[in-house]
């Protein structure tokens, strides 16, 4: 049983339901090329904290920083400025941050996997 | 310019999480650019595969207990917080109250039920889907209850008296028949396709043994039940995990030689297996630092196995370790224990939070497709 395959994604058909017809990105107003705020609906610390390690992982970006405004509004806004001297726009940076992110989860799994079928084989 | 590589003693420094008698120090991860001068650290899926090593301490379906290395606490957590709210799990939703007549009120038994940590065949829960309920208000139809939505469940106990019953019986089990409803009482009802999902592996509670109820002789319980997908945030019940949490490895650095009965001591200072025992070599007696000097064949405080501390500071209370002792927290180094309710085997479910993590990156893609187009 443990072998079992697990799905590539694990979707999440509720979603349309739970947005309620709102997006669930958007761009605050007052954004210019290289300096964004985004709206994102029902994301919180967890994805919020993740997301902004990753983003400040890339060079170009000189500052960005996630915040939940209010506690019983399930938004989290993510700012993203990127230094002006580059051609990283933010949301070439929001972009960067969401698809390194996709594959260091890819990696994780991989080496989960890995070092747990070596687990159990040494212990039977 | 090449960017600067520093030295890997500096790297490991830069990880350590200082523990002092009042405070902590260095605490957040500084590995990012611009951080330290003349440094790449910008992201790179090679580094990060090199630098990442998992390595299993337990691996039992309802705990696992392994150590991630290598990750920022940001991603960490972000699995802990999945594990705990975000992974789908089946648990009873919905109670049909046909008959109670027992002294527990029908909300507090439907809460009782819910509780109940549900198991069946991992594929066939993994082919189940998620049920909407219609939202009039919203205008919102929702999905009829179909097989691949919903689990039906049932309970019928009733309480008779046991005419079998020794005259002078005074514990109720003996005394009365069904005076207490188990969890085992549960019976699953098989809807279509479900009979060739759950084929080898039925619907049932986790536990037989899991106390619902007391009844006494004339009461009864009669309920149908079903369960939906859901996730832990909208419900506890609904949470995969007992427990989900993580620790940093902890580190002790004894810094001068701790000597005699205050090796005892400091060994007592420490959960066991963590400080062991040595003697001083003729050699350490030979060597320059003072301290041997005239000491060989004494006991010498060695570190065994840091990570059985707990990391109680008692050994920063006391006077004679002053200075010789310096304790930490590998900052990139997190043990997992992750303690599965049943439904799920725990290693499965850590995977799950990585997918559940892969998912809202890919979502968010999505959306910034669509808003850019």
């Amino acid at each position: 049983m443990r072998d079992s395959p697990i799905e590539e994604e694990t979707s999440d058909p509720s979603e349309e339901l739970l947005l309620g017809g709102a997006k669930k990105l958007v761009v605050l107003p007052g954004a210019s090329s290289h300096a964004a705020s985004f709206q994102i609906e029902k994301e919180d610390h967890t994805l919020g904290n993740a997301l902004r390690y990753f983003v400040n992982k890339n060079a170009d970006v000189e500052f960005c920083g996630y915040t939940i405004p209010h506690p019983s509004e399930t938004k989290m806004n993510i700012r993203i400025q990127t230094w002006e001297d580059t051609k990283t726009t933010a949301v070439d940076a929001l972009r960067k941050g969401l698809e390194d992110m996709m594959e260091a989860c890819g990696v994780i799994s991989e080496k989960f996997t890995e070092a747990r079928d070596e687990f159990d084989a040494r212990q039977s | 310019m090449a960017p600067m590589q520093p030295p890997q003693d500096d790297l490991d420094r830069r990880k350590v999480v200082g523990i002092n008698p009042e405070t902590v120090t260095n605490i957040t991860s500084t590995d990012f650019p611009g951080h330290h001068a003349g440094e790449d650290n910008s992201w790179s899926l090679s580094n990060f595969k090199q630098n990442l090593k998992v390595h299993f301490h337990e691996n039992e379906k309802d705990e696992a207990i392994f150590s991630l290395v290598g990750v920022d606490a940001s991603i960490a957590n972000a699995f802990r917080r999945i594990l705990i709210a975000e992974v789908p799990t089946l648990a009873i939703e919905k109670v049909y109250v046909q008959n109670n007549t027992s002294v527990i009120a029908d909300e507090v038994l439907a809460h009782r039920l819910g509780l109940i940590p549900l198991k069946g065949r991992i594929e066939g829960l993994k082919w189940l889907k998620w049920f909407f309920e219609p939202n009039p208000d919203l205008g919102f139809e929702g999905v009829g209850r179909t097989d691949y939505n919903t689990v039906v469940l049932s309970l019928n106990v009733k309480c008779e008296r046991n005419p079998h019953a020794d005259k002078n019986a005074t514990e109720p089990e003996e005394k009365y028949i069904n005076s207490s409803v188990y969890s085992r009482h549960i019976k699953w009802a098989v809807q279509g396709s479900q009979e060739e999902q759950f084929r080898d592996g039925p619907i049932e509670p986790v536990s037989p043994d899991i106390l619902i109820a007391k009844l006494r002789p004339g009461q009864e319980i009669d309920i149908i039940m079903h369960a939906h997908l859901g996730k832990g945030g909208d419900h506890a019940k609904f949470s995969p995990v007992a427990t989900a949490t993580y620790r940093l490895l902890p580190t002790i650095t004894i810094t001068k030689p701790i000597l005699g009965a205050d090796a005892r001591k400091f060994q007592k200072c420490f959960p066991p297996g963590v400080i062991d025992l040595e003697r001083v070599t003729p050699s350490d007696a030979a060597s320059d630092e003072s301290v041997y000097h005239g000491r060989e064949g004494d006991e010498k405080a060695v570190v065994k196995d840091p990570m059985r501390d707990t990391v109680s500071r008692e050994c920063l209370r006391h006077e004679e370790f002053r200075d010789k002792v310096k304790l930490g927290r590998v900052q990139d180094h997190f043990i997992f224990n992750v303690e599965s309710t049943g439904q799920f085997p725990s290693d499965m479910l850590f995977l799950e939070s990585v997918n559940v993590l892969k998912y809202k990156a890919k979502r968010l893609l999505q959306a910034l497709d669509e808003m850019e187009k």
